[in-house]
């Protein structure tokens, strides 16, 4: 596992064509690990008929709301949680 | 960056939320369980269901409930695999 509870990451803003779980709305946008969930299958290529091994790393995702949107008018302090594979991360400061 | 139909988090509406509650029809009850059938036998997974809902036409998609577009993925993802072949249900649905 390349990243630990605790840790900075930003979610990588690349395109991908066809199948996979990292929304457009948390492409760039920076968070922080909350947990390990475990290792699966790599939906971008279990999809497509394939095994979808190697597993990979599967983490928890905490962002502040403001910067996943930029202006949020809801509460200060409100977080936003998702679930991102290990190769949707880049080291972020 | 554009995107893709069903990755709409965040899209900006005016549209109501419609929060009725919806009755399940019994071919929406089918419908789940022959996902469910596929998946424990091994002949289709939920990474292949939900790149088939994602190869909708827009338009369809937009369109479709939420078990139309299961059903349309599974034709979709039945027929590449060869389980179906192409036009089979519409010709036993005499249409």
């Amino acid at each position: 596992m390349r990243y630990g509870p605790g840790q900075t990451v930003r979610v990588a803003a690349r395109r991908h064509e066809g199948h996979h779980r990292t929304p457009a709305y948390l492409k760039g946008k920076r968070g922080t690990v909350e947990r390990v969930h475990a290792r699966f299958r790599n939906p971008e290529t279990h999809a497509y008929g394939l095994d979808g091994l190697p597993e990979q790393p599967l983490y928890l995702v905490r962002f502040e709301q403001e910067d996943v949107w930029g202006e949020y008018p809801g509460i200060a302090g409100d977080r936003l949680y998702a679930d991102v594979f290990e190769h949707w991360l880049e080291e972020a400061e | 960056m554009e995107r893709a139909v069903h990755d709409r988090g965040g899209w900006q509406t005016d549209a109501a939320i419609d929060r009725r509650e919806h009755e399940l029809a019994d071919w929406e009850v089918l419908m789940d369980s022959i996902v469910g059938t596929l998946g424990q036998s091994g002949v289709m997974n939920v990474d292949e269901l939900r790149r088939g809902i994602e190869s909708m036409p827009r338009a369809e998609y937009e369109t479709a409930s939420y078990y139309e577009r299961w059903l349309y993925s599974v034709e979709t993802i039945l027929a590449e695999k060869g389980v179906l072949a192409s036009g089979e249900l519409d010709a036993r649905l005499g249409t």
